[in-house]
């Protein structure tokens, strides 16, 4: 058996980005995601790899459009009122076709806000992380060793669709400490890079990286090549785990620590003779479609668990085609739900159900 | 026969935008000529910037990106660090580097960042149309300073080459112009030397053009020359601002 290490959700996100082979780290210190600089700050030297404090969210992510540019594996880290600065070159890595891995360890807003665990970017990461049309990839951990097999597999689906992917944690999971496998990740073959700006030697044509296309029809032409690869991540990617949902007339769907809750809850309530189960999202973006449609055919009832004021519950409704009511299950700004908050949540959605049904 | 001139290599044959009797046309010259003289064409990697020199990536013959607005800087820190052995190099406006890319700019200086910054400052937002720039001069008019600016609600103009000569982590600092033959060949000088300065490894440089911009200072290009020279060099004087080159050899 592989011995475990104890660590915080924030240190295992940065040993799954090293274990990845990234060695290009651009941050700027915020609570509650700090460790994760600090981390890197203690390792990269001795790697040989960057560490490097920018003098603002912005230019950091700056400085990573320039290191994937040159064709390395990079990342940068941050919290919800950072992650929002970043959104300038969230776009242009969109609209360059730059692999990058980024990491939103939210606290509650809007605003300052404070920095207690929230979920409430969840807008900003799935469907306006800036301008233009583009979207993320967006992995939503539950677990410290979700965190770092998360952060893992996101460099190699940045490489492998040429996207940014987004961890989108929260404050408990950044900051709690479970043990963690550290061994078993094994590196894929490195992918073809011959866009990358290495200097041509005078040996080749010159590559370009641009986002700037004049002519209207070029650019929509871009944005078409982006959307067909969307269109396959969508297929290819939607990541789920269902938990007693077979037999489930209540699906209560969650994610990240919201759904170690709602799992606890829904055992409560399978005792008390309720059939509940639990849709726990790990892709964000692409929205498990998939299973929603599926489970909108037998469940009755749904509960949008979120830590925030229903940002998932719409794409649940859109999901199953408001073929049946969503009821959600909310606290904001930092407060979290309690598991009795989610079992009456449960109980009302029980009680909802038509004696037909 | 003897060839007496060719165009370098290191710019392409693309037909150059930019309005007539613009300088960029012989800033890119010097940037391209240096470069290949230097035998360093192969390893750069430029950065062109938001502003009129927003298409200069057609024009030098290297690998280029095209970086948002002001953020060149920390992109080229980006590939610098990603490819330590590829020659990095931004080539900015005024608008660019003095207004919304200052951060981007001071901190890669005061990182002694191993880049080049070619700084073309004309005192005016060109691309735009001809905006108040943060180098526009005191009464002069544009767009947005109809008027002529006044000290009273826009301040001073910002002397870049001044303010990072207090930067511990700048190693080469000079700023030079394009207005007569003599300094054009000055420029290349200051060109070539900022380029040497980082492939020897010894840190951050920038080089300041004093340039000029007929269209929307309303000025025939001879005109503008003298305008340049009347206006803009009491305020921008040219010389070396700072220059470490000789001290900072075991850095």
């Amino acid at each position: 058996m592989a011995a475990k290490v104890l660590m915080k959700g924030n240190e295992a996100v940065a040993e799954g980005a090293l274990l990845a082979g990234c060695r290009h780290y651009f941050g700027y210190p915020i609570t509650p995601q700090t460790e994760i600089a600090a981390y890197m700050a203690k390792k990269m030297p001795k790697l040989g790899g960057t560490f490097l404090q920018a003098e603002s969210e912005v230019a950091a992510i700056n400085m990573v459009i320039g290191a994937s540019a040159a064709g390395v594996r990079t990342m940068t880290s941050s919290s919800s009122p950072g992650f929002a600065l970043k959104s300038e070159g969230l776009s242009y890595l969109a609209g360059c076709d730059l692999p990058a891995v980024v990491v939103n360890i939210q606290r509650g807003g809007p605003g300052l806000g404070g920095i207690q665990p929230s979920q409430a970017d969840y807008f900003h990461a799935t469907k306006s992380a800036g301008h233009g049309d583009f979207h993320m990839l967006v992995l939503a951990p539950n677990s410290v060793q979700e965190m770092l097999d998360f952060t893992f597999d996101a460099f190699d689906l940045a490489d492998k669709y040429r996207v940014t992917v987004a961890i989108l944690a929260d404050g408990t999971l950044g900051q709690m400490m479970e043990p963690v496998d550290t061994t078993s990740k094994i590196l894929g073959p490195p992918v073809d890079k011959s866009w990358a700006l290495t200097g041509t030697e005078e040996k080749r044509k010159p590559n370009l990286v641009s986002s700037l296309y004049l002519m209207p029809e070029e650019l929509e032409a871009t944005v078409f090549e982006r959307y067909e690869r969307y269109k396959l991540i969508e297929t290819e990617e939607q990541r789920y785990e269902r938990y007693l949902t077979d037999d489930a007339d209540i699906v209560v769907v969650a994610y990240g620590a919201t759904s170690r809750i709602a799992q606890n809850a829904i055992d409560a309530v399978r005792k008390e003779g309720i059939k509940a189960g639990l849709l726990r999202l790990i892709t964000l973006w692409p929205f498990p479609k998939k299973p929603l449609h599926e489970l909108a055919q037998r469940a009755s009832v749904f509960v949008a668990a979120e830590l925030s004021m229903g940002q998932m519950a719409g794409d649940v409704e859109l999901a199953i085609r408001c073929q049946k009511p969503v009821i959600t299950c909310h606290r904001t700004g930092g407060v979290i739900i309690t598991p009795e908050e989610l079992l009456q949540k449960i109980r009302e959605a029980a009680s909802m159900q038509s004696p037909a049904a | 026969m003897a060839v007496i001139f060719e165009k370098t290599k290191g710019l392409t044959e693309a037909t150059m935008h930019y309005c007539p009797g613009c300088t960029h046309g012989i800033i890119h010259r010097l940037v391209a000529e240096a470069l290949v003289e230097l035998g360093l064409l192969g390893k750069a990697v430029g950065l062109a910037p938001v502003g009129c020199a927003v298409f200069v990536y057609n024009y030098f013959n290297c690998d280029m990106a095209q970086a948002a607005h002001g953020r060149a800087p920390a992109v080229a820190t980006g590939i610098k660090r990603a490819r330590p052995d590829t020659i990095v190099f931004t080539y900015q406006g005024d608008g660019d580097l003095a207004a919304i890319g200052m951060a981007e700019t001071i901190h890669a200086a005061a990182r002694g960042e191993n880049i080049t910054i070619i700084f073309v400052n004309n005192a005016i937002y060109g691309m735009t149309g001809g905006q108040m720039a943060p180098t526009t001069l005191l009464g002069q008019v544009t767009q947005t300073s109809p008027y002529g600016r006044d000290v009273t609600t826009t301040g001073y103009p910002i002397r870049i080459c001044e303010m990072l000569s207090t930067i511990d982590g700048a190693t080469y600092v000079e700023r030079v112009s394009v207005d007569t033959v003599k300094n054009v060949r000055k420029a290349k000088s200051a060109i070539t030397k900022a380029f040497q300065t980082q492939a020897k490894g010894l840190g951050f440089s920038l080089v300041e053009i004093i340039s000029s911009c007929p269209t929307n200072w309303g000025l025939t290009p001879t005109d503008s020359l003298d305008w340049m020279r009347e206006h803009m060099l009491p305020v921008y004087p040219l010389g070396v601002f700072r220059d470490k080159t000789n001290c900072e050899a075991s850095k």
